[in-house]
């Protein structure tokens, strides 16, 4: 048994949520530049070159690298062997959110009541994710999530007749209608299989994959490759204005299903696809 | 690349054709919904607005807050969708450039070909860039709206693109066009 103060989580949320808004992920800054270099349109290279600059003033300045700082998504590992001290946990993560939005002058954008509207002004409640495993770690992910991108996201309850044609198609479908909205390019999530809400939380888990790391499955890996070139063959391009860079990635996480179901969802994120990661 | 100064006379609009990269400075205005539907209920009123329509830009846009020395926070475009059903009404004032990003309404592009209106695209997810371009902000009204206060800033060389013209050309419908295989 391993005893872990809940102050320790607070703070690691706090200085989580200040990194995955300031610093573009290295991977995604990468992935800019190889876009830059490929891309066609004059209008869409002119966009990568600003999203490049953007990410050096934002490190630079401790700017935001966009101004809407999100929901604060948190995933919570805890190891079985871990005995958690000193208060909630949920207390703890939500207190760390409101540190690191305040403190890091980031954007509140949580509102308390999905009609009445009113702001909570410290960006909390965070929306958590808890998983139980083995050993006596507690790993904590702080990935703050867009509403634009987040809005045009979507989940599709498929026949299994439908099989990959269907799983390309909802895919393909999604990312048309998202077209500028969710400011392009794209990281894209996609779930396959589980049911409803599993199937959702698959979608987000695939955003958290390192970027251009493709799936385990040798079948998935090269249908994420397929995929990610059709959506780049739909012509977006950066900003919807146009282009051969509509995505940066995409990731495909699968869990079994029932036999009669084909649930597929597809998780649209935005190239400021923030996921900071640290185990205590 | 165009240089152009807002606002925006009616000369400089038809000037701007979809597809065009300007750098802006000059005067501007951020409004959100809720800016937006307090404006019109304002015009409907005819009761005072926060500021002169006429030739006006406003940058669809919900800052962070700024860092102690800084001008403002991170500053990119919201989507404009949500002020579609606003927008007529300001135009019909005089309202003559949105900045924001994403695709609009036909009654929207109706309208800017009726009261000669652009509507330009800034880069979403260049937040820290875009504060950059921002030398001078200040909250004019609604102050109670936090991020969504209408403020008066004052742009140099802030980049964007034009995606709607005031003849109704549409880069948003054309480009992708030319990409597609
Ligand atoms: S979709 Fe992404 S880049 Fe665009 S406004 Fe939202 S968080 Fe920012």
């Amino acid at each position: 048994m391993r005893e872990i103060s809940v102050d320790l989580i607070r703070d690691a949320v706090a200085a989580l949520a200040v990194k995955a808004n300031t610093v573009v992920d290295a991977r995604v800054e990468e992935a800019l530049k190889t876009a830059r270099q490929r891309e066609e349109s004059p209008v869409g290279r002119e966009i990568l070159d600003q999203l490049l600059q953007n990410a050096e003033i934002a490190r630079a300045t401790a700017t935001p690298i966009c101004q809407d700082t999100g929901l604060a998504v948190v995933f919570v590992r805890v190891g079985q062997d871990v005995h958690l001290t000193g208060g909630s946990l949920e207390d703890a993560v939500n207190q760390g959110v409101a540190k690191g939005y305040t403190d890091g002058y980031l954007r509140k954008s949580v509102v308390r009541d999905p009609l009445d509207r009113i702001n909570t002004k410290d960006n909390t409640p965070a929306i958590i994710h808890y998983e139980i495993v083995p050993g006596d770690e507690l790993t904590i992910t702080v990935a703050p999530k867009g509403i634009g991108s987040e809005n045009m996201s979507r989940l599709y309850m498929l026949k299994p007749s439908q099989g990959a044609e269907g799983i390309r198609q909802a895919v393909l479908q999604t990312v048309r209608e998202a077209g500028s909205n969710a400011c392009p390019p794209l990281v894209i999530g996609v779930g396959v299989g589980g049911n409803f809400e599993k199937c959702a939380l698959l979608a987000k888990r695939a955003l958290l994959r390192p970027l251009g790391e493709p799936s385990p499955d040798p079948a998935w890996a090269a249908m994420e490759r397929d995929l990610l070139n059709a959506v780049n063959d739909l012509g977006i391009g950066p900003q919807g204005l146009g282009g051969r860079v509509t995505a940066l990635g995409l990731a495909i996480e699968t869990y079994p299903t029932h036999i009669g179901g084909l649930p597929v969802a597809v998780n649209i994120n935005c190239h400021v696809a923030r996921h900071e990661t640290v185990s205590l | 690349m165009k240089n152009i100064t807002a606002p925006f006379d009616k000369e400089t609009v038809r000037s701007l054709h979809a597809g065009d990269t300007v750098r802006i400075t000059g005067t501007i205005y951020t409004a959100r919904d809720a800016a937006h539907k307090r404006i019109c209920e304002a015009i409907a009123a005819g009761t005072p607005l926060p500021f002169d329509l006429a030739g006006a830009v406003i940058y669809y846009v919900g800052p962070t807050p700024p860092r102690p020395g800084q001008v403002i926070g991170a500053a990119g475009p919201t989507t404009s969708g949500r002020m579609d059903a606003y927008a007529p009404t300001l135009m019909a004032e005089g309202l003559s450039g949105m900045i924001g990003k994403g695709e609009r309404l036909p009654s929207v592009i109706e309208a800017m070909k009726a009261h000669t209106a652009v509507y330009l695209a800034a880069t979403g997810g260049a937040g820290a860039l875009l504060s950059h371009c921002i030398k001078q902000s200040e909250v004019i009204a609604y102050e109670d709206l936090g991020t969504e206060a209408v403020r008066r800033l004052y742009v140099e060389d802030f980049p964007a693109t034009v995606v709607i013209d005031c003849y109704g050309e549409n880069l948003y419908r054309t480009a992708p066009e030319k990409y597609r295989r």
